[in-house]
């Protein structure tokens, strides 16, 4: 068995899956069971200044029948008042002394203000604090939130306020509404935090409601960019995330990263911590299915590092970050084709229709004897299973002409029916980088590159 | 005694998909290009995109798509044999189970009779006049699409009320008359002039629509249920007039305890199932071969099963005996199988002596109907007996055409198949008529 626990700039927990700062963290009794439910910690939802909530402060993004694949919301930081959600975070820590408790904070950009709810936050035994500079909606108009995140000078200012003060671990939450999260990274870093934590939720107008034509949701007539999260969020996430791990100065900084984004599986956990995050916070999956999902997130990550001969979260952390690459380093003469399984094949056609219609035209039905059939020709008056089924083409690619673009691939509904397959291209391995230095010509002359495409034997489809 | 009320027991099988069971069923759909469900719908349905339009919510829009190449939709919705057509060819028998796409075109055109939508208009006016007999499936169909395409059209029915089979030959299990009759009104909104109680042959005379119409088509249909050569057929009882009173005068319809069905089709099963539905102790199919060369589709069978309806096969019904004018039994013959007859399956012989009786108050036989006895009436070249037409479905006689079951010479005889001729036939009248015109999408 794997051992999942980890240490987080000091912080410990059983497992590296907490709540993150949301709803789901808002009350004691809510971490209480999450904890009985075997959550390894929990950020508690945002503590700070006085705010009030709306209705109607959450919208979802629906795809195919598939619901909530993404949040947003418009929800403020803690409602609640500052003494009680105080006095709750000192019970929960208590009564879980190994589980982790984080204490995620917000107030006015003063020195004061920060050392005042610093000095609460330590007094109540928790293991560490986030900085939210990533709320994106309400907290922001009043100067904090993002509009700290998205100034890497107010970030580090701010931090430097909270370091001179705080003794336990301080964790700096990015986020995602900038260009880079690096500049915020830094600045955090060269400000003394701890460690780091993002993606905080994307600036988003989730729906236009068609009946009515008002923003949804719609609160009172009105509606506005909500901060978004949830499964369609992990990609960008991931890419933030990496964006990290391969930045020089944040990876010799050495402060651990707190994932989170979308992670709604063991799956998505486990490329988040290859990807160098070494805490994951959850907050939409726990929304939509409950606290009870954190089972099968310890299962299955728990079995597959056992599959993979990982013993501990450590060993996993940052594993696939080498291979974050740019596009000019990318091997040119690296080559593979899409290859149609005809046994596993339904014959939906999506792959011809997708290659055919938007990609790079090299897939072609084909008739039991081998000829190429065009769709639709059959007869008006044929009909009945037999004849549409036994008269039906397979769908087959032209390997010669196949770029390998991956989109039938992708678009195929059958698991392993398209592979791509690696050939060798006959070409010496060549980057963009490479091409740069060696026949910069190419790079800026079309007639220069025509000449090395024939040299090389390079055909463009 | 149980009191059976026939609008509870006869009512229609499957419940109308929810919005939400619509919506998930829709969007399992793959989407399938030039997929095999359109392949082998006769009439051509894009199955992939009414699909998608009610995975959409544009459910008006799905209609239109079903219409547009089948017009009687809501029909073919329900009494199509989609196992054997667009359900069974779904890519997804291969994994798990198919799309109820039968099911999903009844959803999208039930959103329309039951909202008054009319997705279609009359076309603009060619000043042309085209004279339909009979208003079944393809009659209507013919109808519809010629008046979509702006001719002036009247269609020539001999029953009282219009939508052929599908008003009176179908259960209500299967299909409500509703559901017919408002096929009808859709293409009478149109422009469509239906006239009913109009026989060809009797107050209408054929001369006078050639000579008044500039083309004809004939949905006539098939005949009554041929006649069996055996003592005591007089008492026995047509399968269709059978299925016909139950969904006309379901409370008039006098039903036996113990019911003998001749025939093992899809109308003998339909017969069984009303007789057992309304409280037969005991129905019997007699049947003259055995399971593997029954004309009945196998889900249909299925169903007769499960409705408890038995089965008596290798058995030739010889007479029906009688008391007093009542039914008291069937006697009947064993047979055997023997050489493949002129239909290629095995000819039943009869056992010498293997005579044997099945008690009996009631019996139905539904084998068959009669070849269209109107077509040398006319003067058309036949083919086995149907009318003979060639691919445009035009007959021997020039501007005359004909669909539906009375040219099926080939294949099986079906809704869906005389849908596909009402409109291939419409197609080709309007190119006869206006060539310059472009019909919509053979």
């Amino acid at each position: 068995m794997a051992d999942l626990r980890i240490n987080f700039a000091g912080i410990k927990s059983p497992n590296p899956f907490w709540l993150a700062s949301a709803p789901p963290s808002n009350s004691g009794a809510q971490v209480h069971k999450a904890f009985e439910a075997g959550w390894g910690g929990a950020v508690w939802k945002t503590i700070g200044a006085p705010v009030l909530n709306v209705s109607n402060r959450y919208g979802a993004w629906h795809y195919g029948g598939q619901k909530m694949l993404a949040i947003n919301n418009v929800e403020l930081i803690s409602d609640r008042p500052l003494e009680v959600n105080l006095a709750e975070i000192r019970d929960v820590k208590r009564h879980w002394p190994d589980r982790a408790v984080v204490v995620s904070a917000m107030v006015e950009s003063n020195p004061e203000a920060w050392r005042d709810i610093i000095l609460k936050i330590e007094d109540t035994g928790a293991d560490g604090i986030e900085l939210n500079y990533g709320c994106p909606h309400g907290m922001s108009e009043r100067g904090m939130g993002a509009a700290v995140g998205q100034v890497p000078e107010y970030c580090e200012q701010i931090t430097r306020w909270v370091m001179d003060v705080a003794r336990i671990p301080v964790i700096v939450k990015l986020t995602p509404n900038v260009a880079s999260v690096v500049p915020p990274a830094k600045a955090a870093i060269a400000a003394g935090a701890n460690a780091l934590s993002l993606i905080n939720t994307i600036n988003s107008i989730v729906a236009v409601d068609l009946d009515t034509l008002e923003i949804t949701p719609n609160i009172g007539g009105k509606g506005g960019h909500g901060g978004y999260a949830g499964p369609a969020v992990k990609p960008i996430a991931l890419n933030m995330l990496s964006s990290l791990g391969t930045d020089e100065t944040v990876r010799q900084s050495g402060l651990p990263i707190s994932g989170m984004g979308g992670i709604s599986t063991w799956k998505d956990a486990a490329e988040f911590l290859l990807l160098g995050a070494s805490s994951l916070q959850v907050c939409t999956a726990v929304m939509h299915y409950g606290f009870r999902i954190i089972e099968d997130l310890c299962d299955g990550l728990s079995s597959w590092m056992d599959s993979k001969g990982f013993r501990t979260i450590d060993e996993v952390v940052g594993k696939s970050l080498h291979r974050i690459s740019d596009f000019k380093d990318f091997d040119l003469s690296f080559r593979a084709v899409a290859r149609i399984d005809p046994d596993k094949c339904i014959q939906c056609n999506l792959c011809y229709v997708a290659c055919n219609d938007t990609a790079h035209q090299c897939i072609d039905l084909v008739d039991a004897n081998g000829n190429l059939v065009q769709p639709y020709a059959y007869d008006v008056r044929s009909n009945g299973k037999h004849e549409a089924v036994s008269t039906r083409p397979q769908p087959v690619v032209r390997e010669d002409d196949c770029v390998g673009c991956r989109l039938c691939y992708n678009v195929c509904p059958v698991e392993d029916c398209i592979k791509m397959v690696e050939l060798p291209s006959g070409r010496a391995s060549v980057t963009w980088d490479q091409l740069s230095k060696n026949r910069a010509e190419v790079t800026t002359d079309w007639d220069a590159m025509k000449k090395y495409r024939q040299e090389e034997g390079i055909e463009i489809h | 005694m149980q009191i059976i009320r026939p609008e509870e027991v006869l009512a229609e099988y499957y419940p109308p998909l929810s919005d939400h069971e619509a919506l998930v069923e829709a969007n399992r759909c793959l989407y399938c290009y030039d997929a095999p469900c359109t392949h082998a719908c006769p009439t051509h349905i894009d199955i992939p995109k009414f699909i998608k339009k009610i995975a959409t919510e544009n459910v008006v829009g799905s209609a239109r798509t079903i219409l547009e190449a089948n017009l009687m939709g809501a029909t073919c919705a329900r009494v199509c044999p989609v196992q054997e057509l667009c359900e069974g060819a779904c890519v997804l028998n291969a994994e798990e189970k198919p799309i109820m796409i039968g099911r999903l075109q009844r959803y999208a055109t039930d959103y329309v009779y039951n909202r008054n939508i009319d997705v279609f208009q009359p076309g603009p006016a060619t000043g042309k006049k085209i004279a339909v007999v009979g208003a079944g499936p393809a009659g209507l169909t013919c109808a519809g699409e010629l008046a979509k395409l702006g001719h002036s059209v009247t269609v020539f029915e001999r029953r009282e009320l219009p939508g052929g089979l599908s008003t009176y030959g179908i259960i209500v299990l299967r299909e409500p008359v509703s559901v017919a009759l408002a096929e009808v009104d859709m293409v009478e909104r149109l422009g469509v002039e239906v006239k009913t109680n109009v026989e060809l042959g009797q107050n209408l005379s054929f001369d006078e629509l050639r000579s008044q119409y500039d083309a004809i088509f004939l949905g006539l249909g098939l005949g009554a249920v041929p006649a069996m050569g055996i003592r005591g057929e007089e008492l026995v009882i047509d399968g269709l007039e059978y299925i016909e009173a139950s969904k006309m005068n379901p409370q008039g319809l006098e039903v036996g305890q113990s019911v003998v069905i001749i025939g093992a089709g899809n109308t003998a099963i339909d017969a069984a199932t009303v007789a057992k539905r309304l409280g037969a102790e005991r129905v019997r199919m007699v049947y003259r071969r055995t399971e593997a060369e029954m004309t009945a589709y196998e889900h249909e069978y299925e169903f007769a099963k499960n409705e408890g309806i038995e089965y008596r096969f290798l058995t030739q019904p010889v007479e029906i005996l009688h008391e007093g004018g009542k039914v008291t039994g069937v006697k009947c013959v064993r047979m055997e199988l023997g050489a493949p007859d002129a239909s290629g399956r095995p000819s039943p012989q009869p056992v010498p002596g293997a005579e044997f009786i099945i008690p009996a108050d009631q019996v139905v036989k539904a084998i068959g109907q009669e070849k269209p006895s109107l077509a040398q009436t006319l003067g058309l070249a036949t083919e086995k007996g149907y009318i003979r037409v060639n691919d445009d479905l035009e007959t021997s006689l020039p501007g005359v055409y004909a669909g539906g079951d009375c040219v099926r010479a080939k294949g099986s005889a079906s809704t869906v198949m005389a849908v596909q001729d009402g409109k291939l036939a419409a197609f080709a009248i309007h190119r006869k008529l206006v060539p310059q015109g472009v019909a919509a999408d053979d």
